[in-house]
């Protein structure tokens, strides 16, 4: 795989994901687990722009770090007696690392090309019908779309304008609002959004009485 | 988009639509007004009604309504409702013809409960839970009704679960709807627990339903093009597990998550106690609603049920077996307990059972449209049923109410000559008062064993035997409920001579009465019993068919059913003369009345003679009206089904069985119609004949309510305690499951572990002996205090196990769940698959 | 161009730190913003293979979008059942409350 300003920049954001994400679970003062949250958060956002999702990196910046990383920040405050802890983590901390860690090494295998590899098929049994091994395979063989593939030409298959317009803002507004798209998922999602609010201030405010 | 909306295709969506959103309005809006709300409720069920009247009607209207040879013809719509990859899944909703008959059943029966609830709720005093919670109530209700019209609208088995889980949420609030109860709150957790366990298994059928077909619409599965798909699934060879084809165990698994919600043997230990809730509730879980839900969901799915089998020709598959066996055990069983029951709901509950059982056997030899007319036509009289038995505890409380403050009725022309004294027999005096202060006198000196039987005829301990925690009950109940030792004005040894009280409520129940015991020739419940028992027979005495297959399954549903249906003829009769017949045997029926408590002074204001009358009768008139109208339906709603070929009403029925051609189009093939034979009437006589007569032999005649039942004086003290105790179950689900982790959780107990572990096992056996007689009970004694040493040692160490599970840390519940679907996720890695 | 799979062992790894968090943290704030992390990883999941398996299709954005809408539901209703218990027993340590059990 050549170095490109793509691969760069995946780097630095997979970085800023996961160290920030390692951190929001580790670090001592929950205040900085909420700034670490943010950094998180951010990295995620940088990821949908490589994924040419502009609009989706947008409501993550706005919605994510606008509202939700800040709503946290307010309860951190509204709370802070409890914000130095000499402990934080649990006693079951152990247990939960390795169930953290065993989910992960399922992922991974999960979505890895290891799959392609010789050890890997020699245990997994890649070559008989229907293993786990060549299910992955498959999965794996018609994956990506290219976007830097070239024709013989040495034309990009697909054009950069493309690339760019692959799903428009235009495009999702109006999949919301057409009833062959997306109305009545809308709908319903607007009235959780709503119960939620006016749940979470039922719950939170102070009783009258 | 252009849409007509009286298209019966899109009404069919609406119709759930008016009482979920009368649901939103009242719970979140127009709690505080109690007329505002009750009006919201009824008025969205006439909604509901008048659209699914107009579809019942295009429906029936219709030629060739439902599946005929190469047309599907009925009425419906989807939308996409999850893209999922490559397939996407469909919601939508679908009428055919047992659809549309449901659609006619349900929105009566809805319409009659709402506005009897108004009169049954309204006619409490102010100061009632009942009263104070007026208006939640209607909410709960509309919601219910918004949850069993999905149900019947679904066109797939997703959307019928999740009106099914809406009723399996709204039963558990209603049952404990009087939650200051103790008994009323284990009766909410009962129910919502044990139809739990039913409810996880049919889940797991429908997704492997979903797994193995690619889809769970009932047409899609069952019809259109796709027959294919249903012959696939029912080959054991091709699909499924362990000899057992892909629809049988996906059958076993819905069947159960019947057994569950219908309340079948074993699972049927919620019903009764369900009873706890409002008399509404238990017209609308017993008859409209809930465990009509059960039978429907598996005559919907029945042509999976038989897929690989044929019932007809004795061909039994696994789910068909189960439904058999299960439904001919509940009916006999529960019938017999009905004698038993002195709380006259119980003897409902009891009886509804049963009846549900005949279904479920019914379902079980393939009689489907039987199985779907007995639905309909008991729901008529089972609704009627229930709101009458309400109308009646309300005249009884209302006599209580009377009794206990020493005067009758004067303004209402009640005359107070009979005096208490009259019905004493040197008890002394009958208010309920008394009666307490006796009672709990007894127990403090040690006269009376909690579970015992008092002199008075009177129940005082609560569904389970136990006695309430004293402390707790007089602090938390307020005033107007009565703890659950109170005499209860349910008990039918009590009542007695209400006919004269109450003559509406008492001859629209001997309607609903005659309809549930099969009064021949004139009764709803008679025509389609009749049908049951004859599929059951002339399939037993037509034996060529069976190409040498043994109608086992047929002959016990047949055996247990008559017999059932003669139990049934009995405690129907016995409860109805107990309550209405007779003379009083209490001061309480003795001023039993439904009229409203009116201040006189007001009353004399009131200008009009209908404002006069509406002042002393509107809840009278609210409660009583919808009983008119229903005992119509269960005397009438059988002559739709009646056999084309009855002697003398073919010429009515121009030689055609109406009900079963309209609903057999629900079917892919046509079920036959089984030819007439005279037998199966005869039996169905004889079986209502002895049972109804011999009720009337014993308890046609005036009696005190101190004397034993007749029944006791039959069949001994031990069986009657058993029937009592309802065989044991109770006590035996209470002791292994629940108080098994609940007291050793707490602290080790060896006293009540013997006392109420062993006892339940103890009470089990001694039913299955008890014929045999008091020695063999003292020898079950010596044998069960044999090994009561290590019962009891073994259950204490499984309760300090699992103690440790239930820390009250939600991480460490995550932890375990977590763990479990990593080894889930492993099980697919590692395994090649 | 980077290959699919490096985002969805990105995804994999965020997933996981966030099961960790949520099931180590003592803090119940900390639980929620595990829990955050764990929906952002799904969403990295579902944009990336909205991108490179159907990317001319609208669903898999919508889909991400739902799930925005979701989150922001929990963290709202998650924040305020904290605060509320906060208030009623002085603290947010999850195992403190623990009053659920026999």
């Amino acid at each position: 795989m050549e170095i490109t300003w793509q691969t760069i920049a995946f780097a630095a954001f997979a970085v800023m994901t996961l160290g920030g994400g390692l951190m929001v679970v580790i670090s001592r003062n929950l205040w900085h687990s909420a700034l670490f949250l943010m950094l998180s958060l951010f990295g995620t956002s940088g990821l949908f722009v490589l994924l040419v999702a502009p609009f989706l990196a947008a409501v993550q910046v706005l919605v994510y770090i606008g509202a939700i990383a800040i709503l946290v920040l307010f309860a951190i405050m509204l709370t802070r007696r409890m914000m130095g802890l000499e402990e934080t983590q649990n006693t079951q901390w152990p247990a939960a690392a390795a169930v953290a860690l065993v989910l992960f090494l399922i992922l991974f295998v999960t979505v890895s090309p290891l799959v392609d590899e010789q050890w890997f098929k020699d245990i997994f049994g890649g070559d008989e019908k229907d293993s786990l091994g060549q299910r992955i395979s498959r999965l794996n063989a018609d994956l990506p779309v290219d976007t830097d593939e070239r024709d013989e030409n040495g034309e990009l298959k697909v054009k950069p304008n493309d690339q760019l317009n692959f799903v428009t803002v235009e495009a999702i507004g109006e999949a919301l609002v057409t009833r062959d798209g997306f109305v009545l998922p809308f709908e319903l999602a607007s009235i959780l959004l709503t119960a939620a609010l006016i749940g979470a201030i039922v719950v939170a405010r102070e009783d009258e009485a | 988009m252009d849409v007509n909306w009286l298209d019966a295709n899109y009404l069919a969506w609406l119709i759930p639509v008016p009482p979920l959103i009368s649901f939103m309005l009242i719970i979140l809006f127009t709690g505080r007004n109690k007329v505002l709300s009750h009006s919201i409720a009824v008025g969205s069920v006439v909604l509901s009604f008048l659209m699914a009247f107009g579809v019942f009607l295009k429906a029936t209207g219709t030629d060739d309504f439902g599946f005929h040879e190469t047309t599907l013809r009925i009425f419906g719509d989807d939308i996409t409702w999850m893209d999922v990859g490559l397939s996407e899944f469909k919601m939508g909703v679908a009428v055919d013809p047992l659809t549309a008959v449901m659609l006619f059943m349900v929105p009566i029966a809805m319409l009659m409960i709402f506005i009897y609830s108004v009169g049954y709720m309204g006619a409490y005093p102010d100061d009632d839970p009942h009263k104070i919670r007026y208006s939640r109530f209607f909410a709960y209700l509309s919601l219910f009704a918004g949850g069993m019209l999905t149900l019947v609208v679904a066109d797939n088995l997703l959307l019928l679960f999740m009106g099914w889980e809406i009723m399996g949420l709204c039963s558990y609030l209603l049952i404990g709807f009087l939650f200051e109860k103790k008994s009323a709150q284990q009766a909410a957790v009962k129910a919502f627990m044990t139809t739990r366990v039913a409810d996880v298994l049919m889940l797991v059928g429908i997704g492997y339903l979903y797994a193995e077909a690619g889809t769970l619409k009932f047409h899609e599965i069952f019809f259109a093009n796709n027959a294919e798909i249903i012959e696939r699934l029912g080959n054991a060879d091709q699909t499924g597990y362990i000899g057992l084809s892909a629809a049988s165990i996906i059958g076993l698994l819905l069947v159960i998550g019947t057994i569950g919600k219908s309340a079948q043997f074993p699972l049927h230990a919620w019903l009764p106690d369900a009873m706890e809730g409002p008399t509404p509730v238990s017209a609308m879980i017993h008859a409209a609603a809930m465990v009509s839900a059960g039978v429907y969901a598996v005559i919907r799915v029945f042509p999976l049920l038989e897929a690989g089998g044929n019932p007809h020709h004795a061909e039994y598959t696994a789910p068909l077996i189960l439904m058999g066996v299960i439904g001919s055990i509940t009916a006999l069983g529960a019938a017999i307990l009905g004698v038993g029951q002195n709380d006259i709901k119980r003897v409902l509950a009891y009886s509804t059972i049963s009846q549900l059982g005949f279904m479920v056997a019914a379902l079980g030899i393939g009689a489907y449209v039987a199985a779907a007319f007995h639905l309909i036509t008991h729901a008529f009289f089972k609704a009627l049923l229930f709101m009458s038995s309400g109308a009646v505890i309300h005249a009884m409380e209302h006599g209580e109410h009377a009794a206990e403050h020493g005067h009758g009725h004067d303004e209402h022309g009640h005359d107070e000559h009979h005096t208490h004294d009259e019905h004493a027999h040197g008890h002394g005096s009958y208010t309920w008062a008394d009666l307490n202060a006796k009672i709990e006198h007894g127990i403090e000196a040690g006269h009376l064993q909690p579970g015992e039987r008092t002199p008075y005829g009177t129940d005082y301990v609560g569904p389970n035997g136990e006695l309430p925690d004293d402390a707790e009950w007089k602090t938390s109940i307020p005033q107007g409920l009565k703890p659950d030792f109170v005499a209860k004005p349910n008990n039918i040894a009590l009542m007695g001579g209400l006919r004269h009280k109450i003559p509406v409520t008492a001859y629209a129940m001997l309607a609903g009465s005659a309809s549930l015991v099969g009064f021949p020739l004139i009764t709803a419940g008679f025509w389609s019993k009749d049908e049951i028992i004859a599929d059951a027979m002339t399939f037993i005495t037509n034996s060529g068919q069976f190409e040498g297959h043994s109608p086992w399954l047929h002959m016990l549903v047949f055996f247990s059913l008559v017999i059932a249906a003669t139990f049934t003829a009995f405690y129907t009769t016995r409860m109805w003369l107990l309550t209405f017949w007779g003379k009083p045997r209490s001061a309480m029926a003795e001023h039993a009345t439904l009229m409203n408590h009116v201040d006189p002074e007001e009353l004399a204001k009131a200008q009009t003679s209908t404002k006069k009358f509406w002042l002393q009768y509107s809840n009278s008139a609210l409660m009583q009206g919808p009983l008119v109208v229903l005992a119509f339906f269960a005397i009438f709603a059988g002559f739709v089904g009646i056999h084309g070929d009855f002697p003398v009403l073919e010429w009515f029925t121009g030689s055609h069985n109406f009900f079963h051609e309209f609903v057999g189009a629900s079917l892919l093939h046509e079920p036959a119609t089984v030819p007439f034979k005279i037998w199966p009437v005869l039996v169905s006589v004889l079986a209502f004949s002895i049972g109804a007569g011999f009720a009337y032999v014993k308890y046609g005649v005036p009696r005190d309510s101190y004397e034993k039942d007749p029944v006791q004086n039959m069949v001994g003290d031990p069986v009657w305690q058993a029937l009592k105790d309802r065989f044991g179950f109770d006590t035996l689900y209470l002791a292994t499951f629940y108080r098994g982790f609940e007291w050793f959780g707490r602290v080790f107990s060896y006293r009540k572990v013997d006392k109420e572990t062993i006892d339940g096992i103890l009470e089990t056996v001694a039913v299955v002996f008890n014929n045999i007689g008091e020695a063999i009970k003292r020898f079950n004694h010596v044998i069960i205090d044999g090994v009561g040493d290590g019962i009891p040692q073994l259950i204490g160490l499984s309760g300090r196990w699992f103690r440790n599970l239930q820390s009250g840390r939600v991480q460490q519940y995550l932890l375990f769940t977590a763990v479990m679907l990593l080894a889930i996720g492993l099980f697919f890695v590692l395994r090649v698959l | 161009m980077v290959p699919l799979w490096f985002y969805l062992v990105v995804s994999a790894a965020l997933f996981a730190i966030g099961a960790y968090g949520a099931l180590a943290r003592r803090n119940a704030i900390a639980i929620v913003m595990s829990v955050e992390l764990m929906l952002n990883a799904a969403n990295i999941n579902l944009v990336a293979f909205w991108r490179y398996l159907n990317p001319f299709e609208i669903n898999g954005q919508i889909f991400a979008a739902f799930v925005f809408i979701v989150a922001a539901a929990e963290a709202a209703v998650g924040l305020a059942l904290i605060i509320s218990i906060y208030r009623s027993r002085q603290t947010v340590i999850v195992e403190d409350v623990n009053m659920l059990k026999w």
